[in-house]
């Protein structure tokens, strides 16, 4: 791409580096990118990637904003990479690192094997007592009924919450903030019929009781799902089924 | 397990030593002025025992008679109580307002098929605040 | 999956959190700030005296001062858990906290009963 005659602006990352095979412990490589003023970070990377140095290790896919893959600390904040801008950071430099509170395997990328198991763990699905035929048609809903989860919808598992939750970082067992977002989801779907069972997965001690509603991971969202707002719905909905099994029992549970 | 996932690969081993872990420090709330916000918010609660405790012993107080009650209003004067309700009082104030600010996090009503806008159910709450505190006064003062 | 019995506190811990922020503030702030200082005129002692051994007093009285200690205990519980890491010792603090928040609960209740 032909550039003016003047001199590229430059800015500085400074990227956390970790390859356990040479070296035990992690350390920041710097690089000097062009600083473009369409520029993301993730294009800086990729350009670290492809010119510079072929040996950084980043996980991206779609770069706009919708696969939830490229979610790193940028300065400290969990960030989407593909939607943060170079320019926002002049002068540099730029300090791009994993997102906290996840092990971290190699460079930019983390182990997100904890996260994946306790999304399925809420059963993120439609759960039917019985399936409607085909030739019934489909199920119906409102405009109305869908704007009761459309915002919990709205996840794209980035985990860039997770990054910003200190409770995650310090009680490995809590369910955290996106995995209960998706359980209300489908709890507050008027299709879906598994209430009752996501409540005996969500209602053990740390599946939400642990959080605090410190409330950074809606702050981070970069989606507005507001994760926190459906935890304390949630513990609302928890601590009223509790006295109703106290003061009602069913033996169906 | 969990059918599906990477654990089904046998030689995957879930806590592998070359992960690397950063271990968080024990004040990680002194170094990000929301994680501040949040230690301050939820040291109110230490305000309000403490307020509670101090109304016990007003009452206490009360039941004494008047000249134990005339003594603790004496001891309501001294500098230090003073500097610490006024102290307390900034806490529990930001514990009202926190409070009643993530009220309609948990509060979500609807009325019919519209949903009641948050910034009423805070607006509520403030006015409620209001009014009870009003009463209050006129009881306790009248 | 064993039943929790963390709802149960949580509840504890809204109730007496929604009672000490509309009650405590104007309580605190006429008792502890404005008639100490001499900006309002101290309510004689019958009045008081007749007030709080008013049924109705004594049971707001009640609720307010045990949901606040109920409310404390649980927050303090995480704050030490959270803010100072002590999880390890959750056994110990929860008994600590709750203890205290039901000890505060008797003697609140024991001294309303007999005023």
């Amino acid at each position: 791409m032909a550039e003016g005659d003047h001199a590229e602006a430059q800015i500085e990352l400074e990227v956390f580096r970790f390859r356990p095979d040479d070296h035990p412990e992690p350390h920041f490589d710097r690089y000097q990118v062009p600083s473009r003023h369409d520029w993301v970070v993730l294009d800086a990377l990729n350009h670290v990637k492809n010119e510079v140095d072929a040996t950084l290790s980043f996980r991206w896919s779609c770069r706009m904003g919708v696969c939830g893959s490229c979610g790193m600390m940028v300065n400290g904040k969990p960030v989407l990479t593909c939607a943060t801008f170079l320019e926002k950071f002049l002068p540099g430099p730029i300090r791009v690192e994993p997102l906290d509170n996840f092990p971290v395997v190699r460079d930019l990328i983390i182990e997100m094997n904890d996260f994946m198991r306790k999304l399925q763990m809420v059963k993120p699905w439609i759960i039917r007592k019985q399936e409607k035929p085909l030739a019934e048609g489909e199920y119906l809903q409102t405009p109305a009924q869908l704007a009761e989860y459309k915002q919990y919808s709205m996840c794209i598992n980035c985990m860039i919450c997770y990054a910003a939750c200190p409770v995650y970082g310090l009680e490995p067992a809590f369910i955290g903030p996106a995995a209960i977002a998706l359980a209300q989801r489908y709890n507050l779907d008027n299709r879906d019929q598994g209430k009752t069972e996501r409540l005996r997965i969500l209602s053990q001690e740390e599946g939400i009781w642990a959080c605090t509603l410190v409330e950074e991971c809606s702050a981070v969202c970069p989606k507005g799902v507001d994760p926190a707002g459906a935890i304390q719905r949630y513990k609302v909905t928890g601590a009223t089924e509790w006295w109703k099994s106290i003061l009602m029992p069913r033996s169906n549970g | 397990m969990i059918e599906g996932t990477a654990n089904q690969n046998p030689r995957y081993t879930k806590y592998h030593p070359k992960w690397h872990r950063a271990k968080i420090p024990i004040f990680w709330w002194i170094h990000k002025l929301p994680h501040i916000r949040f230690i301050a918010r939820e040291l109110t609660s230490v305000a309000v025992a403490l307020y509670a405790c101090i109304l016990l012993f007003q009452i206490l107080a009360v039941a004494d008679g008047p000249e134990a009650y005339a003594r603790f209003l004496a001891w309501l004067k001294t500098p230090f109580s003073v500097f610490l309700h006024a102290v307390a009082f900034l806490f529990v104030l930001f514990h009202s307002i926190t409070w009643f600010n993530l009220a309609p996090k948990a509060l979500v009503v609807s009325l019919g098929n519209k949903r009641v806008p948050p910034v009423a159910i805070v607006a509520l709450n403030y006015a409620a605040w209001l009014i009870l505190s009003l009463a209050i006064s006129w009881i306790l003062l009248k | 999956m064993k039943k929790s019995i963390e709802p149960f506190w949580w509840g504890l811990f809204g109730a007496g959190g929604t009672c000490a922020a509309f009650f405590i503030p104007v309580l605190l702030f006429l008792n502890g700030l404005a008639i100490p200082l001499g900006w309002i005129d101290a309510p004689a002692f019958e009045h008081v005296s007749n007030l709080v051994t008013h049924p109705l007093t004594r049971l707001f009285l009640f609720v307010v001062i045990s949901l606040s200690f109920f409310h404390w205990a649980h927050r303090f519980r995480f704050t030490l858990y959270d803010g100072l890491q002590l999880k390890h010792l959750n056994l110990l603090i929860a008994v600590l906290t709750y203890g205290s928040a039901i000890v505060g609960t008797l003697i609140a209740a024991f001294t309303l009963w007999n005023i």
